[in-house]
């Protein structure tokens, strides 16, 4: 496979090099692999992190910004940062008034985090923690590592990011955070595998008349593969998916990610977008606010998930509120 | 066969993590291709990127202690393979360095014991038991067979192959369900590389 870089090793550094000179208001570590807002720490403000493996940009360091994260640590493609960037982040952002952690649930992203808390916490600033496990696909939590973080995560950061940027103290930041977190549902579905730098390959192969559904955001593949459906097929197998794991149902105003996966055009990815709100509407919902793009990827699988959050008029109002990173901007 | 009389130093621990990275690098393309199947397809990359640091921080800082070659190699994991396998074989060679302490010499008794309690932290870190299709199916029976090297590297790579009928019930490959099975566990088979080097260096 063709890629458009100089080397697998060097895949993750090069991007960092590309996000310091597209945006300086950032402070972009390449060797620490750390990506900072520039006007960090912002004194009396709550510092949120964020990090995981890359290769699924925008998220996370395309969402430091004013109103969203204060820094991302960035590991190799699909793997976990070290502890050694967390510590080193959370002393970048704290402002006085702690520091909240936003880990997506995924065994190497927990561990390392967890050991990093403990460490921040030796150094006398204020920890919170919240773990986002959105992944409705996963269904038999007790046999697995639990459900994945995914989607939901973004609903996670811009809803915290927003109570932090207005002052709230840390419990209400990650009070807000595990609300976000708590009613985020995602389902996810590939078209194609991904393919990785050190691999070259796609790290599944899927037939082309196939559809794998239940993906994850790493190339693992999925629980369950299919013939191919069209996109309203789609839409309301994963609809379904969603609004099962509510149980009674959501209740209140609702957010809707149609996210690609990198490898879906944004042609394809509105059209399905039409499938998903009409899928909804049959089922008596509509949705408060819809964002659609390429936000929690997978490199450049072909596919596409769904996430929803369902919010009260808070979380509703700090969604609305002014964002200004790279991958997200709106209201400033 | 080693035994458990026989003293082994620091220079004897370090001797083993450079077999070890030497084993890494010559079977990371088996170890990606191996988590490509049930993971993320990045172990090998990985593991090699952390030994290599392993044995340039050696070389760097040369350890005097036995305890001292394993806590170094085990801070150098976390700090440089991420994932979980980054503070999973840390944990181990850590735990295993803080029993043995600043002993300049060990015998292979007291290197078991070492051995044993970084099993035992990585088994509880990673809230992990034997069969669930991690490294732990080859770590568990290998170093029950300590102080014999021989057996323990036997033992290791039979754990490790014995994990592919099994149904991975942790980490990534969790996700996949039924469908994990078939496949060896990547962790596995890096932990029985480390086995054989141990059983290589000792001979």
């Amino acid at each position: 496979m063709k890629m458009l870089i100089n080397g697998a090793e060097r895949v993750v550094a090069d991007a960092l090099r590309g996000m310091a000179a597209a945006h300086p208001e950032l402070r972009v570590d390449v060797d620490r692999r750390l990506v900072v807002r520039g006007d960090a720490p912002v004194e009396g403000k709550v510092g949120l992190v964020s990090g995981g493996g890359s290769g699924h940009e925008p998220l996370h360091a395309g969402f430091v910004g004013y109103g969203m994260l204060d820094a991302a640590c960035c590991g190799e493609v699909f793997t976990s940062p070290v502890p050694d960037q967390m510590t080193q982040a959370a002393a970048a952002v704290h402002g006085g008034a702690g520091v909240l952690l936003i880990v997506k649930n995924y065994t190497g992203d927990v561990l390392n985090f967890d050991m990093a808390a403990e460490l921040v916490e030796d150094e006398g600033i204020e920890v919170a923690k919240v773990v986002v496990q959105d992944d409705v696909a996963v269904t038999d939590s007790t046999f697995t590592a639990g459900r994945r973080g995914t989607g939901g995560t973004l609903f996670v950061e811009k809803l915290a990011g927003a109570a932090a940027q207005e002052g709230a103290p840390l419990a209400v930041v990650a009070e807000v955070a595990r609300r976000a977190a708590e009613g985020s549902r995602s389902f996810g579905v590939a078209l194609h595998g991904p393919t990785t730098p050190a691999k070259g390959s796609p790290t599944f192969d899927l037939p082309p008349d196939q559809l794998e559904l239940g993906i994850g955001i790493h190339g693992e593949p999925g629980r369950e593969r299919r013939a191919m459906l069209g996109a309203a097929e789609i839409a309301d197998l994963t609809v379904d998916a969603l609004l099962a794991d509510y149980g009674p149902g959501p209740t209140g105003p609702l957010l809707c990610l149609t996210n690609g996966m990198g490898g879906t055009p944004l042609l394809e990815l509105y059209g399905f977008h039409a499938e998903v709100v009409r899928a909804l509407g049959a089922r008596g919902i509509t949705p408060a606010r819809s964002l659609v793009g390429d936000y929690v990827t997978s490199l450049d699988m072909a596919g596409c998930s769904v996430s929803l959050c369902q919010v009260d008029d808070e979380l509703l109002r700090l969604w609305d509120a002014p964002v200004s990173t790279p991958g997200l901007r709106r209201g400033r | 066969m080693a035994g458990q009389t026989t003293e082994r130093d620091a220079a004897f621990v370090a001797a083993w993590l450079t077999a070890s990275a030497d084993a890494v690098r010559a079977e990371a393309d088996r170890l990606t291709e191996l988590d490509s199947a049930i993971g993320d397809a990045d172990h090998g990359n990985n593991m090699r990127r952390g030994f290599t640091a392993v044995v340039a921080g050696l070389e760097k800082e040369r350890q005097e202690a036995t305890g001292g070659v394993l806590l170094l190699a085990g801070r150098t994991l976390v700090s440089t393979v991420g994932g979980a396998s980054g503070p999973l074989f840390g944990t181990l060679l850590r735990r295993a360095g803080k029993a043995l302490g600043e002993a300049e010499r060990v015998t292979d008794a007291e290197l078991k014991e070492a051995l044993e309690a970084g099993v035992d932290a990585v088994a509880q870190l990673g809230g992990a038991a034997l069969g669930d299709k991690t490294m732990l199916d080859a770590l568990l029976p290998a170093v029950a067979e300590l102080p014999d090297y021989a057996a323990a590297a036997r033992a290791a790579e039979a754990g490790a192959k014995a994990t592919i009928p099994l149904r991975a019930h942790k980490g990534r490959a969790s996700y996949l369900g039924e469908r994990s099975v078939g496949h060896e566990d990547p962790g596995a088979a890096s932990a029985a590389l480390l086995l054989g080097a141990l059983f290589q260096v000792s001979r």
